[in-house]
């Protein structure tokens, strides 16, 4: 098992390499100049421009570029903003408050996913079952910026206005765990939708297994068959979809933090994809990467939890 | 333990003893009919069957896939899918009472401790990620509400009364773990755990070795003869039944072509169907010989064939098979069969 998870995590290094490789030479043949952009409409200055161009090696090839960002990055630098500030503080509590919203938004999932695909599942072809089905065909179709900013509007301003409750604010981050509510539930949205329509099946098939039948013959009463001899075996496909969805969710917060103005990593690289900060850019890709790897590794090793017959030596 | 089949005998006067006789079988299948709804419409997978079982006997019901002895055994157990299937007709008494009207939570305190039920691959029918010996140990927890400990030191004594060696390390072992053969050993240990009254075995032996199968059987017949349990053996393995049933119940779609004690059927067999059964066995004395093989292919559930459902494939067909139903002959006491010609079927094995 120690083995099992040193392996994977040295695995991770070629995959560390190749995302970022991609990313930077993506950031890198984006058309306009990051030195432009910070001026923005003025002119820049020749000789600053020089000066700055050195300082970030911006013309020397892709590869020495590379190479440069690799070396730093693995003696914990992720380089200098062209403002001047170490990437590192920029990224200083914005990652808490991705990682708080993404968790938000999977608890979320989870709760009302698993909830509603168990319903469906235990009452196949009931009006209850296709009502699921159809509220879950309603989440796919409408985007998130649609979703967020109707709920924004709706419990954020509409519903302070007309009772008088003040409990979702509209925006922001200043009302503590309350401020995750609302983005948290847009973020969740499509794949609230997708994790209900996975549990439904995975019981529906649980279901219909021998050992479920064998459960019934041994006289066991309803509830226990299906909270012990079903649910645990449908749990397996459902974690490896959530914890993919951890990395899923994190990457879609840009346009959810964007429109909650939430400081976050995810409007901190809209914000530097825009202003052309390319070692930002890559620094919070590498680290969403890396998150996504934790996050399969997690998913792999709970597998054995919960399936004896799968064993990492 | 082995009375005479006869005394009771459900086939032609059901109604002799929904009272007054005090010789009340320990279950009684009488004119079952299940049928199961499906998208190209209702197929009925078991039309009238009755069949009676007495304490410490063994019933074999025979048939080919498709002839309805695991659905009706699946009645009996009340672990069909309701929907798509539905009883329209007939009871099942178990001690006079009857099952079908039970409700569900009666039905299973029934189920476990009083019937129990062997099924034919054990590997899909235990749950997979729970060791074996909390499988067998939650017959005690939730029936007899038994702690922990003692329950697993149950499971142990099971598991070695079913002969699996080394049961006290073996028993957090997971059923992958396992081979064929023990797999099914913990089956039939979990089955037997509350001592039940009737065992049903559903083909219990048809996903093993040959070898493993005969010490299956072997331990079901001793196991049995220790407790003095009813069985049920469900089998299309006709070299199986004649060491262990009592009597046989031969099912063809849907009913129940012939009823008779094991050797009168092996000796002489009174319906086509057994016959040709009987004669498809391999032998040695005929070795080099085609093997023999009922012509056709088992009836379609949803088109069944008019008049006698086996005419199709009838050796002894007449007109007559074409447009009557046969009813269940009874030839004497303890047999019947459901053929029109079963004088001509008996006369043509003996002469």
């Amino acid at each position: 098992m120690g083995r099992y998870v040193v392996r994977r995590l040295l695995q991770a290094i070629p995959v560390l390499l190749g995302t970022t490789f991609l990313i930077f030479a993506i950031v890198y043949a984006l058309p306009g100049d990051p030195l432009q952009a910070l001026a923005g409409d003025r002119r820049v200055d020749p000789v600053f421009a020089q000066t700055m161009r050195e300082m970030f090696h911006l013309n020397e090839p892709l590869l020495v570029r590379y190479w440069y960002y690799v070396r730093d990055i693995f003696s914990g630098d992720f380089g200098m903003t062209f403002r001047g500030l170490p990437v590192s503080t920029i990224f200083e509590g914005k990652f808490q408050v991705t990682l708080n919203l993404a968790m938000t938004a999977l608890l979320i999932e989870a709760v009302v996913g698993i909830g509603l695909g168990l319903i469906a599942a235990l009452r196949r072809g009931s009006w209850a079952d296709t009502g699921v089905l159809a509220f879950t065909l309603l989440l796919v179709s409408i985007p998130t910026l649609v979703s967020g900013f109707v709920l924004q509007l709706v419990l954020g301003v509409q519903l302070k206005l007309s009772t008088g409750i003040d409990f979702f604010p509209v925006a922001g981050l200043r009302d503590g765990w309350r401020s995750y509510l609302v983005p948290g539930i847009v973020l969740a949205g499509t794949s609230i939708a997708y994790l209900t329509r996975l549990t439904r099946t995975s019981l529906m098939e649980t279901l219909r297994a021998d050992y479920v039948r064998t459960a019934i013959a041994k006289g066991m009463p309803r509830r226990r068959v299906l909270g012990r001899h079903a649910l645990r075996n449908s749990l397996i496909p459902l974690v490896t979809y959530l914890g993919a969805d951890l990395g899923t969710l994190m990457g879609g917060a840009v346009i959810t933090e964007t429109i909650f103005n939430m400081d976050g990593i995810g409007r901190q690289l809209f914000q530097s994809v825009y202003l052309r900060e390319n070692s930002v850019v890559v620094g919070i890709v590498t680290v969403l990467v890396l998150v996504y790897i934790l996050a399969n590794l997690i998913v792999d090793l709970l597998y054995a939890v919960l399936d004896p017959r799968i064993r990492y030596e | 333990m082995n009375r005479p089949a006869g005394a009771v005998d459900t086939h032609l006067s059901p109604s002799l003893f929904s009272g007054s006789l005090g010789t009340e079988p320990l279950l009684a299948v009488d004119n079952l009919h299940v049928e199961f709804t499906t998208r190209q419409g209702v197929a009925r997978a078991v039309n009238g069957v009755s069949y009676s079982l007495d304490a410490g006997e063994t019933l074999a019901v025979l048939g080919e896939s498709g002839s309805g002895k695991s659905v009706t055994a699946q009645a009996i157990m009340g672990i069909l899918d309701m929907p798509p299937a539905r009883i329209p007709k007939g009871e099942i008494r178990f001690r006079g009472t009857d099952l079908l009207k039970l409700s569900e939570s009666a039905r299973s305190q029934i189920r476990g401790q009083q019937i129990a039920m062997v099924f034919q691959d054990a590997l899909s029918a235990l749950n997979p990620v729970f060791t074996v010996g909390w499988q067998i140990a939650e017959m005690f927890r939730v029936h007899r509400g038994m702690g922990r400990k003692a329950a697993y030191a149950k499971a142990i004594e099971l598991m070695e009364r079913v002969r699996i060696p080394a049961a006290k390390q073996r028993v957090n072992d997971y059923p992958h773990q396992f081979s064929g053969g023990m797999r099914q050993r913990i089956m039939i240990a979990m089955s037997i755990a509350l001592d039940p009254e009737i065992l049903i075995a559903d083909e219990p032996t048809t996903a093993l070795d040959v070898t493993v199968q005969a010490q299956i059987m072997e331990l079901l017949a001793e196991l049995q003869r220790e407790s003095n349990m009813a069985m049920i053996l469900i089998t299309h393995d006709l070299g199986v039944v004649a060491d262990v049933a009592d009597k046989i119940a031969v099912m063809y779609a849907g009913r129940i072509v012939e009823n008779a004690p094991v050797h009168d059927v092996y000796k002489n067999p009174a319906h086509p169907y057994a016959k040709g059964l009987l004669e498809s066995i391999p032998r040695v004395d005929l070795k080099g010989q085609e093997l023999y093989a009922i012509k056709g292919l088992p009836p379609n559930l949803l088109d069944m064939p008019t008049g006698c459902a086996f005419h199709p494939r009838c050796p002894y067909k007449q007109d007559e098979c074409v447009t009557e139903v046969p009813p269940l002959h009874q030839i004497s006491g303890t047999r019947s069969s459901a053929c029109h010609y079963w004088r001509e079927v008996l006369d043509g094995t003996a002469g």
